[in-house]
């Protein structure tokens, strides 16, 4: 056992961090906001976007003729590694580059990845994931917006909703309902789809935060070419499986605060004339949660181990983001909570703020990209191997499946 | 980066997996639990004969001269099949203390003992109905004798000797003793998991040898511990698994309205959160095993980590495992309790959850992350 690089991993650690280091700034030691958060977002992440693409790091495990550099996977958590070092917009590309990309990759044609893929990379153009409907989350296959074939092209007609970034994104892939007398599963057909189409309305979702990064995205009379089909007709749900796969892998861990940042508050915080660390209670809590800080990071140290001899990783990585949101989400209530009456108050303090912005975010965490429930079901069923619940939508037609709201 | 076994250490998993599941371990510890007895005897001698209690002791010494991660897997599989012989007491405490602290005289005499099975160890500390500290310990060390009493000492009947924590002018300090001598007198605690012994030992006027120094023997006596939770919490986890494939396989074959059990959700999440718990733990004792192979200055935090996880990881799994089996886990004949029992065993041996708690959020203090 050993956390070292192998010498030509520490080669490509060094190439990294020298282009780097010329190329952004470290983050500060003390966790403060990023120096991004009060600029144009869009315009800072495009421009860093472009840096890294000229240089071949937008989407280093890419193809060349793509952008990318061919690298390895250990390579591109080295990058990764590296990258969360420095002070860098991030929170744009997510889900076009984890998502999008993938899916594109697999199933668009060669010219459409050479129109597409080269300007997903330089983050020219922004996708966005259009899945979730009103009555369609958990159980995502069972959407019901409507594409009908018309000649060589398809109208689409439905909502969407939960759509990140869709407010700034110029393409996004879709997956839609082409027959409601097939099966649920079968009868989803998938495209891409230009977001500046006539016919499209996006409108934000207020969150619980106050903020709005998902909006609904309304579709009337659209139209899409037959060419952007993605996958053969029928086939929306198995490509939609790959995706949401990679889904799972983009959210990963949350972003908040973490349990250096309850530990370093305990130790200040005054509780009742001493340090709020000397309480029983909070010290129990404390190891609890470094506990499960430190059992995920060292699987994800497993998993790289995994990865760096050319080995597949096992299903460890599926409790990530189940253990991780759930953390946030005491640890926001713990920091709130140890302000006694005054944790109402909104304060200038940062470690205050980001207790509040903990609390008041995670509850989305813990739904968005599988619930804490679906995410359980999925253990159980791949990774433990036991059996599917029986179900009251299999072997129906979808137009006769209950819905509550027929 | 390498947060792994190499392949000769899984080598070496797969064959102690195999000899145990050969030796039918977990019946043999059935029996132990349901006869007169606190030990097999039997799988003991032929654990000797592996060589595996001299993993860790130096070739010059006759012992196999290996690492730690050795040890590390080897517990695993022990745990995992509820090996019913004194392994941790003499192995993971007893022998660590004589490598860590004894002068060589004392080693040569004891390790080549300790691999060939002469000689079996252990390691009292408590004395109290409460978790024992350096400021109760009672049992006193003056002129070359102790004097005192030690409660719940694990498989103190086998054992030939003791490492003894006793009071001095000074302090604390370690003592080896005989326990053949005059003036010890070893008897039966009865516990909740007969499978193991438990005794109780009284020394009167004992002639005991230095091991360490006059004055520290509490702080040795710690450190032998956080090596030893990375080992326990290996054996934990190798018993949380065990836990959660019988409830899996049951979840799987048993039928109630109609369905197998296991495709309800409410039995499908209680799997689930058992597999996040054990998986938090198993890379929590990578890491641990990872620090205590290099002597890391990290040890004291990993191995309180590991250990806190290990120990609510068997938990969970050994009672979620008794749930899942309804009434059926509940009765004598399942296999069900006998983890349930083993999980509150070795989460006592060096102290409780609450203790390790404590003694992680201290090294967190101590080598102040912030």
């Amino acid at each position: 056992m050993d956390f070292k690089d192998t010498p030509e991993q520490a080669k490509f650690r060094k190439t990294c961090r020298e282009w780097l280091e010329n190329n952004a700034a470290l983050k500060d030691a003390s966790p403060s906001e990023s120096t991004f958060a009060n600029k144009d977002i869009i315009k800072e992440a495009k421009a860093w976007q472009k840096k890294k693409y000229d240089a071949g790091w937008a989407m280093l495990h890419w193809p060349k003729e793509y952008g990318g550099i061919g690298a390895s996977p250990i390579e591109r958590i080295i990058w990764g590694n590296e990258e969360s070092k420095f002070d860098v917009p991030k929170g744009i590309f997510e889900i076009g580059l984890g998502m999008c990309g993938p899916v594109m990759m697999q199933y668009a044609s060669d010219e459409q990845k050479e129109r597409y893929l080269p300007p997903m990379a330089e983050g020219k153009e922004i996708w966005c994931q259009l899945f979730s409907e009103p009555s369609a989350g958990s159980d995502v296959a069972g959407l019901r917006s409507k594409a009908v074939q018309d000649g060589d092209k398809w109208i689409i007609n439905g909502q969407k909703v939960w759509t990140s970034g869709a407010h700034f994104s110029d393409f996004g892939i879709l997956v839609v309902r082409h027959d409601p007398n097939l099966e649920k599963h079968k009868g989803l057909t998938f495209f891409f789809v230009d977001m500046k189409s006539p016919g499209i309305e996006v409108k934000p979702i207020k969150q619980i935060t106050g903020g709005s990064s998902f909006n609904e995205v309304y579709f009337t009379d659209v139209e899409i070419p037959d060419s952007q089909r993605l996958g053969e007709i029928g086939d929306g749900w198995k490509v939609a499986i790959t995706t949401l796969m990679n889904e799972r892998l983009a959210v990963g861990d949350a972003d908040g605060c973490d349990v250096e940042d309850a530990f370093k508050w305990a130790k200040t915080q005054d509780s009742l004339g001493e340090p709020l660390l000397n309480n029983k209670a909070v010290r129990e809590s404390i190891a609890d949660w470094y506990c499960e800080a430190n059992g995920l990071k060292n699987t994800k140290l497993r998993t790289m181990s995994a990865l760096s001899k050319g080995d597949t990783p096992g299903p460890e990585a599926s409790i990530t983001k189940i253990v991780s949101a759930g953390k946030l989400q005491d640890i926001g209530n713990f920091g709130i909570d140890s302000m006694d009456m005054t944790g109402m108050l909104k304060s200038d303090n940062s470690d205050i703020k980001r207790f509040q912005n903990a609390w008041l975010g995670a509850p989305g965490l813990r739904i968005a990209g599988g619930t804490d429930e679906i995410l359980r079901n999925i253990i159980a069923e791949r990774v433990l191997g036991l059996p599917q619940d029986p179900r009251a939508d299999k072997g129906v037609a979808y137009k006769d499946i209950p819905s509550g709201n027929s | 980066m390498n947060l792994d076994f190499s392949d000769d250490q899984k080598f070496l998993q797969e064959e102690a997996k195999k000899f145990l599941e050969k030796e039918q371990s977990v019946n043999r510890n059935r029996s132990v639990l349901e006869h007169d007895e606190n030990i097999d005897i039997d799988l003991w001698n032929k654990i000797v004969g592996l060589g595996w209690t001299g993993i860790r002791i130096p070739e010059e010494y006759d012992g196999l001269g290996l690492g730690h991660l050795e040890l590390c897997v080897i517990a695993e599989e022990l745990g995992r099949y509820l090996a019913p012989v004194p392994f941790s007491s003499s192995v993971y405490l007893f022998t660590e203390a004589i490598i860590n602290y004894a002068d060589d005289s004392i080693k040569k005499e004891i390790l080549p003992k300790l691999v060939s099975g002469e000689i079996v160890g252990t390691l009292a500390v408590a004395e109290e109905l409460k978790a024992p500290s350096a400021e109760n310990i009672n049992l006193t060390f003056s002129e070359g004798k102790i004097n005192g009493t030690k409660i719940a000492v694990p498989d103190a009947e086998i054992a030939t000797h003791a490492i003894v924590v006793a009071k001095t002018d000074s302090g604390a300090s370690l003592q080896l003793v005989d326990l053949s001598a005059n003036g010890v007198n070893i008897e039966k605690q009865e516990n909740i998991d007969e499978s193991r012994g438990y005794f109780s030992i009284t020394f009167k006027d004992v002639e005991s040898k230095l091991i360490g120094d006059n004055s520290t023997g509490w702080e040795l006596y710690e450190y032998i511990i956080n090596q030893a939770a990375v080992l326990f919490g290996y054996e934990q986890i190798g018993g949380s698994q065990a836990a959660l494939d019988m409830a899996i396989s049951y979840a799987k074959e048993r039928y109630a309205f109609g369905r197998q059990i296991g495709s309800f959700q409410a039995i499908k999440h209680k799997l689930a959160d058992m597999y996040i718990a054990l998986t938090l733990a198993k890379s929590n004792c990578y890491y641990a095993a990872w620090a205590l192979s290099t002597n890391s200055s990290d040890l004291p935090s990993a191995s309180a980590t590991a250990r806190v996880s290990a120990t609510k990881a068997y938990q969970l799994c050994s009672k979620e495992n008794i749930q899942t089996h309804g009434g059926n886990g509940f009765t004598w004949e399942y296999d069900c309790h006998m983890y349930y029992r083993r999980s509150k065993l070795l989460s006592l041996n060096i102290g409780s959850l609450s203790n390790w708690r404590e003694k992680l959020v201290t090294s967190l203090e101590q080598s102040n992350i912030n």
